[in-house]
């Protein structure tokens, strides 16, 4: 027998007690063939293209989860960047929008991404129209989120649209202001965003992609939380290596789900992302394991450093473990969404600079950070920047997802539920970058960006 | 039996991953008592899945025990025999997990 039941029991104690779950299935769905004279008849063929191609997702899932025990939290969708629809017809692409909500309640899944454009160089006349949509978008619908790549490193920062999404920013938060400015958590912008990434909200089917895909995103914070407490006191070496072997296991568990999956539904396996996604569950956050290494607080000294280890650990144990990686692949650190850094950011121990730094180190960038509801669009644009050119110059992607919260100061709380988690109101740097934003145009490409 | 092409067929034999999808593993943990066994073969039987291989460990009051079972013959759906199983754990007052195999071979060997 091969199984030896140590492992077995492993996989129950790691699935029963470490928070252990495929975080997303995602089903990518191209939306290129829906291209009409009218923003109706466009909303027309992308409801049914969704309803029609995901329509077996939610059960597929559900009866994967069963038959091999491993959670399977989110389905999800992602599509063609909208923008590209909007290109073929002259109105607001509105309609669209409100489309992907129902289609997304009709299969019932939780999020559908892709009410997206991507403008690093500059907008066509499609992407303006859908930018400009994105407040109104986001507070008539649910489930919809909606991304915008502003720049990368062969492109540059196109810090018109900077400018432009700091306002855009405002504005979704005014609308969506009863609930705490919650359009925001559904609204991210990129550096170098990649079309496979099964998360949301930054979820886009690419242009490069093929018709439909499967991609998965694990969570396993929990697992590598245990096995490094269950370490002690070693040296970084083992301690690398512990955090290696648990992310193996996650990610062959999201492997082996997610071809099970794209098996099922007949649609081609696309990538696995390696990311440790946490959850507001105690005991499935990404600080918790910061912490577990040995800082008494997230954001102290040490943080970036840890996070550096833990970080590159997981791709490490995680590329052996997938035929295709992919997404975002690295630890989040989302700030509502995860226990631990809500705990550090209330007693001050994390600020808004120290997350940028670990920004550097990791995937994706500053993640469901509530500012004060009066925080100037050209500040956020000046954050927007900051972290951009951070993904630019490095290669690498970063976003940002901010929350001004409407109406509150920090030290206040907002509170979005469920996996969105609640958060403390962090204070920013008041001081005035508007100048500086304003001069528009674009930042050229990095020498990094010159590689031919 | 000293052919090397044949010994190498064994030794293949014997490394590959042999997990298929008709094969199930049952897993009960729990306090000890009388009938744990029995209560899960009945429900097994009963529905026509035959034990492979069966292990088990008692430590202290704890028991766990893992069973391979052939699914090929069962005669409900999976979803069924889940649910009768768990029915059974109530009853014996214990946890009891039924997944297909395929998985824990995939998360643990390279």
């Amino acid at each position: 027998m091969p199984l030896s039941p140590k492992e077995i029991v492993e996989t129950i104690r790691m699935v029963e007690f470490e928070n252990l779950d495929i975080r997303t299935i995602t089903l990518g769905i191209s939306l290129r063939a829906c291209t009409a004279p009218s923003a109706a008849q466009c909303a027309t063929k992308v409801y049914d293209k969704i309803c029609r191609t995901a329509e077996r997702l939610v059960p597929v899932a559900q009866q994967i989860q069963e038959e091999y025990g491993i959670p399977i939290i989110n389905k999800r969708v992602s599509v063609t960047p909208v923008a590209f629809l909007a290109d073929s017809f002259t109105e607001a692409p509105d309609e669209v929008g409100l489309a992907l909500d129902r289609a997304a309640k009709n299969i019932g899944i939780d999020f559908i991404g892709g009410y997206s454009a991507l403008v690093a160089k500059g907008a066509t006349l499609g992407d303006e129209r859908l930018i400009t949509s994105i407040p109104r978008v986001l507070s008539a619908t649910d489930r919809v989120c909606s991304s915008v790549d502003l720049a990368s490193t062969k492109a540059g920062i196109n810090m018109d649209m900077v400018a432009q999404m700091g306002r855009i920013i405002k504005e979704t938060a005014e609308l969506t202001k009863e609930r705490d400015g919650i359009g925001c958590a559904k609204l991210v912008v990129f550096a170098n965003m990649p079309g496979d990434n099964p998360f949301m909200a930054g979820a886009v089917h690419g242009l490069e992609e093929t018709e439909n895909v499967i991609n998965v995103g694990v969570s396993g914070p929990g697992v590598v939380l245990e096995a490094v407490r269950g370490l002690g006191p070693a040296p970084f070496g083992k301690l690398s290596e512990v955090i290696k072997r648990a992310a193996y296991k996650i990610t062959r568990a999201g492997e082996f789900i997610g071809r099970r999956a794209a098996e099922e539904l007949g649609v081609e396996f696309g990538i696995l992302d390696l990311s440790l996604a946490p959850t507001p569950l105690v005991g499935d956050s990404v600080a918790e394991i910061l912490e577990a290494m040995g800082l008494s607080r997230t954001g102290c000294a040490g943080t970036t450093a840890a996070l550096a280890l833990l970080n590159d650990a997981v791709k490490k144990g995680g590329a052996m473990a997938s035929a295709y990686v992919g997404g975002l692949s690295g630890a989040f650190i989302p700030v509502s969404e995860d226990a631990g850094m809500i705990r550090a950011v209330e007693c001050g121990s994390l600020t808004l600079n120290k997350l940028e730094a670990m920004t550097a180190v990791c995937s994706v960038g500053l993640d469901m950070i509530a500012i004060p509801g009066d925080t100037p669009a050209e500040v956020i644009s000046g954050i927007i920047a900051d972290e951009i050119a951070i993904g630019v110059m490095n290669n690498k992607t970063t976003a940002v997802r901010l929350i001004p919260a409407p109406g509150k100061k920090s030290g206040e709380w907002v509170e979005f539920g469920g996996l969105l988690g609640k958060a403390p109101v962090m204070e920013i740097n008041t001081e005035s970058p508007a100048a500086f934003i304003a001069r528009g145009g674009r930042i050229p490409a990095p020498l990094q960006g010159l590689r031919n | 039996m000293t052919d090397r092409a044949e010994i190498l067929s064994v030794l293949k034999s014997l490394t590959e991953p042999e997990a298929h999808r008709d094969r199930g593993v049952v897993t009960v943990i729990g306090k000890d008592k009388v009938g744990i066994i029995a209560g899960v073969a009945r429900v097994l039987a009963e529905q026509q899945v035959n034990i492979a291989d069966i292990s088990q460990q008692v430590l202290q009051d704890l028991f766990t025990m893992n069973m391979i079972v052939d699914l090929s013959g069962m005669t409900c759906s999976f979803h069924e025999l889940s649910t009768l199983l768990n029915a059974e754990g109530e009853r014996l007052g214990v946890k009891i997990y039924i997944h297909r195999e395929e998985v824990f071979d995939f998360m643990h060997t390279v």
